[in-house]
């Protein structure tokens, strides 16, 4: 299975994923923002950073770069795009999935381990996963999920919400949500489930003597989905 | 000629940073607040001299970067 991760001015996750994806299996290729083509994928992601610095509003820039034409052609036609943290960040800016992220409501940047409840497993980032809970972790500034109420209302209607910041049990409440998130939401899916953003990194949780490798679960599970 | 636009945040989204700037305010004896917003302000020179194209050109720069329209207003005030 083929993947290609994008790299912005800025991303600095871009590698990590890059090791974890080939750890799993990928046949991986890094692409440059400026490039127009993206190489023959069955997965495309958005890596985690700080694409230009985070001016104007985080993924704004990055999301009218030239790459992005051909990733959002990509994922208009079917394709598997998943964009972490900055990703996500870019994923809403260029218009693939609802809603936007705000600044943390505690003005605080993030850096822990989360729970996360999978709550959609009708698609194919999900798909067969035997946790309904998983561990992964988050670093962000600006992570703090924000959508209108009709917004909420389709996304909801559609089962667009694909995970949520929970405790270790799966429970969702107000003490757990890190950031401010509109219903505890970490991670969203577009209408036709084919493109995922997040703010949790997987590809942090990849090694048992490093972190946890629930990532190790995540990624494991998504080959053998789009195999 | 020069444009300039204003972009504000919508009612209903919460302003972390507008909040703790109201605090602040109020901690320095400036009482009389009821509520602080930030926002963003852009001077953008364009190449045009007709007004009402200027206008129209700024207003798609904010609809298509400047503002992010699920969660900030724009406004556009024309400058000279």
């Amino acid at each position: 299975m083929k993947s290609s991760v994008i790299t912005f001015p800025g991303s600095n996750c871009d590698r990590d994923m890059d090791v974890a994806l080939t750890k799993f299996g990928f046949k991986n290729k890094m692409v440059w923002h400026n490039d127009q083509e993206l190489p023959k994928s069955d997965l495309i992601v958005l890596p985690g950073g700080f694409s230009y610095g985070d001016y104007l509003r985080c993924g704004s820039m990055a999301s009218k770069s030239k790459i992005m034409n051909s990733v959002i052609n990509f994922a208009k036609s079917g394709g598997l795009v998943m964009g972490i943290c900055n990703g996500f960040q870019i994923l809403v800016e260029a218009g693939l999935v609802p809603g936007v992220l705000l600044r943390n409501k505690y003005l605080q940047f993030i850096c822990k381990n989360v729970h996360v409840k999978v709550d959609n497993k009708e698609n194919t980032f999900f798909k067969n996963l035997d946790k309904k809970v998983l561990e992964f972790h988050i670093a962000h500034n600006e992570g703090n999920y924000f959508c209108t109420n009709d917004q909420l209302k389709e996304i909801e209607d559609n089962n667009q919400i694909a995970i949520y910041y929970c405790d270790q049990n799966g429970d969702t409440n107000d003490q757990i949500n890190p950031n401010g998130s509109i219903k505890n939401i970490a991670g969203i899916f577009n209408k036709e489930k084919n493109v995922l953003g997040m703010m949790p990194h997987p590809e942090r949780m990849i090694d048992e003597s490093l972190s946890g490798e629930d990532g190790s679960i995540f990624f494991k599970n998504l080959l053998n989905n789009i195999k | 000629m020069k444009v300039s636009a204003v972009i504000t945040l919508k009612k209903d989204v919460l302003d972390p940073q507008g909040k703790v700037i109201h605090e602040t305010l109020d901690g320095m004896g400036f009482n009389s607040v009821n509520e602080v917003r930030q926002g963003k302000y852009f001077e953008i020179d364009v190449k045009e001299n007709d007004p009402k194209k200027a206008k129209d050109l700024v207003e798609d720069m904010c609809k298509k970067l400047l503002a992010n329209l699920v969660i900030e207003n724009y406004k556009i005030i024309e400058t000279q």
